[in-house]
């Protein structure tokens, strides 16, 4: 790993680590971890580990946007439809509760059962399921309630009707909106950050991921059948791009990573709750006192300054 | 059961949108067969007399059919891309990177500046899908941004020409970021007032249609475009369905009501001059 970009990389992590610390000392011993392991990642990750955080990413025992909903939240209410056409099941968003709070829900949800996987199309949203969080983010802008968006998606739904009914356009509105909004906005990737159909949610002023999430352009096995015009190279593809927190953040695409129980979130979905709400708490009380202005500038210009350049 | 593994990025589409392109000789129609001299389908704005068919066009002649002669002033046409990633697939990206310049004689695969068209002032934000198949990555996003500011300093709408499969895999996570990099940029020019029109040719696939090009005032498309987030192959992989003839062509999309209208290239200028100036960019 390039050397030189490790002085930045380690001050955000100590930001990072800086703000939960405030917040509650219990997190100490986790962050500690997190941190070694960090410094363990920045020396040298293997492409065996970063595989084995794509498979963590995708485990079907890994807590879901609901999961964490009903365990983050006081008083969790679902908002269901876009208004317009259909209820898209693989968008959910709600209102619950904080710390004292409103705060709005938007996240992509997977099933966990066949039957659920079928009805949520296993976290692929259709344009509709687009429409349904630009409505959402709406509401909060209108009643200034901050907005917490979780991304766990393979990516928007590749499908006829979805292409008809003008999947690029609500992918790209949907940015355009989150990059319009005055309230707080903090975004964690909780599992798979599949291409645009996770960003089309993720253009927020704190942008986190969990410790075994992913974040990509392409899927691993889209990436190798293009380029090594082999799916199996999979593995290859991964140790290719990189998709693991670490390294999203080494590159300033995301704000901060958020730790997960040892072995993983599917270990334990409560504490990974209890580490989740920290994290997003933390982020919150950090933004709450800029003003809308102030906060819609900060974040296009994050954005804006997202590349590199020769 | 574990989810099924489809690929639902934004990837370069070149593989699958240039093999109806690329069928033969780059000057035989590959609609109805005719062949002509470069001269000759320069003439006709390589639109194939015969039938119609709309070839590409690469960026600096676009910017020629569009704009008044000698009112194009390019810009930032010295940025070139990095290698973050230290990106090797079958081949290095820097080895694929320095190829594309020397086949296309661009930096990267987006030529921006100013211009007239039919006398209205305007910025240019022009594509080339000859340079690695239009994709986008750090180059093409800071480009169209700065082609973003041209237009807000001089208080001037911009236009855009899309052609492009997508994100460049090649720099990974932050080609994905240019999507709410050209966003965030588009929103400034909105606020501003400032109009962006967006024509979108063969092919604005995956990325390009999941920003920006999407988020024009206008939206424009030539005849028989391909703009679809997924690509056919991808649609028809994972959901085995029969795939429409039309399937997302310029035309489905003005019918699904995506796009504002279909101008074949010899209207193009024309029809941006007409806008422009309903748009009230009148010349400083």
């Amino acid at each position: 790993m390039a050397s030189e970009q490790e002085p930045g990389f380690f001050e955000r992590l100590s930001k990072l680590a800086g703000y939960t610390l405030r917040r509650g000392t219990k997190l100490h011993a986790e962050l500690e971890r997190l941190q070694r392991q960090l410094d363990r990642l920045t020396e040298e990750e293997t492409d065996e580990e970063i595989w084995r955080r794509v498979q963590l990413a995708r485990d079907d025992e890994r807590p879901y946007t609901l999961d964490y909903a009903e365990r983050i939240f006081d008083d969790f209410f679902e908002l269901h439809g876009d208004r317009g056409r259909v209820d898209d099941a693989a968008v959910v968003t709600g209102l619950g509760k904080l710390e004292g709070q409103t705060v709005a829900l938007i996240g992509q949800q997977k099933g966990r059962d066949l039957k659920e996987r079928l009805a949520r199309n296993f976290g692929m949203a259709y344009p509709e399921g687009y429409g349904k969080a630009m409505r959402v983010m709406e509401l909060a802008e209108r009643h200034r309630f901050p907005l917490l968006t979780l991304v766990d998606t393979p990516g928007a739904y590749p499908g006829v009707a979805a292409e008809q009914h003008g999947q690029g356009g609500a992918i790209a509105r949907t940015q355009a909106i989150m990059a319009r909004l005055g309230v707080p906005t903090v975004t964690v990737i909780i599992g798979e950050g599949g291409s645009g159909g996770a960003v089309a949610l993720a253009v927020a002023d704190k942008v986190l991921m969990q410790e075994n999430a992913i974040y990509s352009v392409i899927s691993p096995e889209g990436c190798a059948s293009i380029l090594w015009r082999d799916a199996s190279q999979a593995q290859k593809a991964a140790a290719a791009f990189r998709p693991d927190a670490a390294h999203c953040l080494e590159l300033g695409v995301i704000d901060g990573i958020v730790p997960e129980p040892v072995g993983g979130a599917q270990i334990d979905h409560e504490l990974a709750a209890e580490l989740l709400r920290e994290a997003v708490a933390g982020s919150f009380a950090e933004l709450e006192n800029a003003s809308s202005a102030e906060r819609r500038r900060a974040r296009r210009a994050k954005f804006r300054a997202m590349g590199v350049l020769a | 059961m574990s989810s099924p593994r489809v690929d639902v990025s934004i990837e370069n589409k070149r593989a699958e949108s240039s093999q109806d392109d690329a069928k033969g000789h780059p000057n035989t129609c590959p609609s109805c067969g005719s062949h002509y001299r470069d001269d000759e389908l320069e003439r006709h704005l390589r639109v194939c007399p015969h039938c119609g068919h709309h070839f590409p066009v690469r960026a600096l002649e676009r910017i020629a059919q569009l704009s008044d002669p000698g009112s194009f002033a390019e810009a930032a046409a010295d940025l070139r891309s990095a290698d973050p990633l230290g990106f090797v697939d079958l081949r290095p990206y820097v080895e694929r990177l320095a190829e594309a310049e020397q086949a296309t004689g661009l930096g990267d695969a987006m030529v921006i500046g100013t211009a007239r068209i039919d006398g209205s002032p305007c910025a240019l934000a022009v594509m080339d899908f000859a340079f690695m198949g239009g994709s986008m990555g750090s180059v093409v996003g800071e480009k169209f941004v700065r082609a973003c500011d041209l237009a807000g300093e001089k208080r001037i709408p911009l236009v855009s020409v899309a052609a492009s499969g997508g994100a460049r895999m090649q720099e990974g996570i932050l080609a994905l970021m240019q999507l709410p990099k050209t966003v965030c940029a588009v929103e400034e020019l909105h606020e501003a007032g400032i109009a962006l029109i967006s024509v979108m040719t063969h092919p604005t696939t995956g990325g390009l249609l999941a920003s920006f090009a999407s988020l024009g005032d206008v939206l424009l498309a030539e005849p028989g475009a391909l703009m679809s987030f997924a690509g056919p192959r991808v649609v028809q992989q994972t959901t085995r369905e029969k795939l429409p003839d039309d399937f997302g062509r310029a035309e489905q999309n003005l019918r699904f009501g995506h796009i504002d209208a279909i101008v074949p290239r010899d209207e193009l200028r024309p029809t941006v001059g007409r806008l422009l100036r309903l748009f009230g960019s009148h010349g400083e």
